[in-house]
């Protein structure tokens, strides 16, 4: 049997053939382009109408960076360097650099202030945005934080922190006496000792007690004036917003109806709408010669504006939570806030992740509207000032493209960090 | 609607506005500076430096008010207002003069309950072309597209221009300047309106400013002046004389150079007493002696405000046009300092 093909088959190969590379259409990148560019005939005119603009777009961009005048005076004199050649006038950054960042009006010599400000906040953030990596010690700095970081940036005594700072504590000792006893008592006995405490403090002459040089809230602007109201009103805005939504969904039809009413008339006006409000008929509502602070005013209402959509999105992730889970936490025999501390909130928070986010990216860019009130944020600072000198008039590109970036890099790092805590809080089995 | 949501408010703003409203001159003195409205930025008018020190024509008259008031043509807050916010502003105490090239027109003086105290531009509605379009004369405009600001006169100005003069147009609604400019110089539209001064100054900040000219018709009375709030009289009488002796010492030739010369005395009377040598014009409105001396030193008589800020021989290139003296043929005309 075992012979009987020998007739049959003329040649028998007995080496192994040494192994040959694939096609060259088969192989690294022109079997890659073949696959994902060019696998059918439609792909492939796609591919080159891409191909062409990304072209387009390049060359018409990159002379304009690589080619950008980094130092001149003014844009005439970019101009006359360039000498009819394309290049951006990037000199009007450099020469405005601090002004963007500041405002036109923060003294130069305290821009130190600000800054350490600025690096402070990242010490204070790391805790809370990244729980496990850092000490929970680290977290007594951040509750300190609001403090060190207003009296760096607006100066003056540094017995006003301290003074609210010590309110905040005194009402903290007098909540945790009552709350045992109910919520409500301490909750409220909490606010009364709080605001006792600053009623009392108010009293104390603090003019030039250990100061270091204030600097009045109409000097703030810039990217500076973005961050902070950025920085506040988000980080505001979120309990207000879970107590809004809790409130919303309460019982008790008092406060369900003064938090329905509350967000659904915020809701119902523009962001610009309350903006006018705070700058120009609150001066109305007050009595003559009171000085509200403007940047105090517009967090308020930035802040109310947040707290509403907020609401509103952890009210969804309250909603999207199982009945079962409100029931478990009754059988457990949890209260009221304990079984929305320890159950429900935190399930609801991570639900509401992306549209929290959501909201504080889009809040974070709506503070450019402060310049419509008069406000010399990054945008009013370019609007205005810069675009309205001798000097500078006709530069759109450079400075706006420079502001997008700004707010690109910020809003980019917000939207990566919650796509990792998502990850990092994804307990189920999806 | 904007606009009756914005009178509405104004009404308000006039009621609280009489309660605010008493001797501003005694506040600004107490307070040690002038609190002085601006715009938030207009090219040559108004706009802070690289040092953020505001500069500007504009700001030229605030600065000679303050110096009149307080002796210190450095003792002023300027409070950046917007379109939105400016008549707010003054009318609820927040500042004490505004001088934001803002159109004196009946409505604003009555019933906004504002005092206009003069004119330190007289402005008007222009058209800018380019060079290659070979038109000289706005009447040769029919068919043209037209860039304009929607929600301003000028938009209604143009629509009467061209109707009374039995022309077609196609108007381009922009909403801003920069907008303005980079439609206009797209070539979206063959013609672009707004006030001359605006339109220089755009023109200005163009590659090639040579390729575009600006029409010589003017279509429309822009009168833009300092005002303050209606009701205190005689603060109003401080900034309109300092207004005036800035206009006055062009026309006597008093200027930032020969100033210190002149107050020493002089053989004409009327410089005598504008600079507080003679007579006792400055205790008349409640100021010093030297005070019309001082509004001048403050950064130079009109003209010298003009050259240095809008004229020739800035970016923007203005002529003075209707803003020269009555002499040389303008509109400029201070009533006599006696």
């Amino acid at each position: 049997m075992s012979d009987t093909h020998q007739h049959s088959i003329r040649f028998v190969r007995e080496s192994m053939l040494p192994e040959q590379e694939p096609p060259a259409t088969e192989r690294g990148v022109i079997k890659w382009m073949r696959e994902n560019m060019f696998s059918n005939i439609p792909n492939g005119i796609l591919t080159l109408i891409a191909l062409y603009a990304v072209y387009a777009i390049l060359s018409g961009l990159l002379p304009w960076l690589l080619n950008g005048i980094w130092d001149a005076p003014s844009i005439r004199a970019c101009r006359e360097i360039l000498d009819g050649q394309t290049g951006g006038c990037f000199a009007v950054l450099t020469e405005r650099w601090n002004q963007l960042l500041f405002g036109f009006k923060y003294p130069n010599h305290l821009y130190w202030r600000p800054t350490v400000a600025f690096v402070l906040l990242f010490v204070a953030i790391a805790p809370v945005l990244f729980y496990n990596t850092f000490p929970r010690q680290m977290l007594i700095f951040t509750a300190l934080y609001p403090f060190v970081a207003y009296w760096l940036i607006w100066g003056g005594s540094i017995l006003v922190p301290i003074f609210a700072l010590v309110g905040f504590g005194v009402g903290y000792i007098v909540y945790s006496k009552y709350v045992a006893q109910s919520f409500a008592m301490g909750f409220f006995g909490g606010i009364a000792g709080a605001l006792v405490t600053w009623w009392l403090t108010g009293m104390i002459p603090v003019e030039g007690v250990l100061a270091m040089e204030a600097v009045p809230s109409r000097d703030m602007g810039g990217f500076m004036l973005n961050l902070i109201l950025g920085t506040v009103c988000v980080s505001l805005s979120i309990p207000f917003g879970i107590a809004l939504a809790l409130g919303r969904q309460s019982d008790m039809p008092f406060i369900k109806w003064i938090c329905v009413v509350f967000i659904e008339f915020i809701r119902g006006v523009p962001l610009i709408t309350l903006l006018f409000v705070a700058s120009v008929v609150l001066a109305y509502f007050l009595p003559p010669g009171t000085n509200f602070d403007l940047i105090l005013r517009v967090i308020i209402m930035i802040t109310m504006f947040a707290s509403a959509y907020i609401a509103e999105v952890i009210r969804g992730g309250l909603a999207a939570l199982p009945k079962g889970q409100y029931e478990a936490a009754d059988s457990l025999g949890l209260d009221y806030a304990q079984s929305m501390r320890l159950i429900i909130l935190p399930q609801a928070l991570k639900i509401s992740i992306p549209g929290i986010v959501n909201v504080a990216v889009g809040l974070f860019k709506d503070t450019t509207l402060v310049s419509v009130i008069s406000m010399f944020d990054l945008v009013g600072m370019i609007r205005g000032p810069i675009l309205a000198s001798t000097e500078w008039n006709g530069v759109y590109w450079e400075l706006l493209g420079f502001a997008s970036f700004l707010f690109f890099i910020t809003c980019y790092g917000i939207s990566q960090y919650s796509q990792w805590l998502e990850r990092q809080l994804n307990t189920d089995h999806r | 609607m904007k606009k009756s949501v914005i009178l509405g408010a104004l009404t308000v703003a006039g009621l609280a506005a009489g309660a605010a409203g008493a001797a501003t001159l005694d506040d600004v003195k107490a307070r040690g500076k002038l609190n002085c409205g601006v715009t938030t930025g207009l090219v040559g008018f108004a706009a802070p430096d690289a040092n953020g020190e505001w500069d500007g024509f504009d700001v030229g008259v605030c600065r000679a008010v303050a110096a009149a008031v307080l002796g210190d043509p450095a003792a002023v807050e300027f409070v950046p207002t917007t379109g939105k916010t400016r008549f707010t502003a003054l009318a609820s105490g927040e500042i004490d003069m505004l001088a934001r090239n803002t159109t004196w027109t009946f409505s604003r003086d009555t019933d906004l309950k504002f005092d206009f105290v003069g004119v330190n531009y007289y402005d008007g509605q222009g058209f800018m072309v380019p060079k290659a379009l070979g038109v000289s004369s706005a009447k040769e405009l029919d068919g043209a597209t037209v860039c304009i600001q929607t929600g301003t006169t000028t938009e209604l100005n143009l629509a009467d221009f061209f109707r009374s003069n039995n022309m077609e147009y196609t108007p381009v609604p922009i909403e801003t300047n920069a907008e303005a400019q980079q439609q206009y110089l797209a070539g979206a539209c063959d013609v672009y309106t707004t006030d001359a001064s605006g339109l220089a100054a755009t023109r200005a900040a163009f590659e090639a400013p040579g390729d575009h000219v600006v029409l010589p018709e003017i279509v429309s009375k822009e009168p833009l002046g300092p005002l303050v709030r209606h009701g205190d009289n005689d603060w109003g009488d401080i900034v309109r004389w300092t207004l005036n002796a800035l206009i006055a010492a062009e026309e006597l030739g008093v200027t930032s150079a020969n100033i210190e010369e002149l107050s020493a005395g002089t053989d004409n009377p009327e410089i005598n007493r504008l600079l507080g040598t003679e007579g006792n014009l400055g205790e008349m409105i409640g100021l010093d002696a030297g005070w019309g001396k001082a509004a001048i030193a403050a950064g130079g008589n009109y003209g010298e405000l003009f050259e240095k800020n809008i004229g020739e021989n800035t970016p923007i290139a203005l002529s003075r046009g209707l803003n020269a003296q009555w002499t040389d043929g303008g509109l400029l005309y201070a009533p006599p300092f006696r």
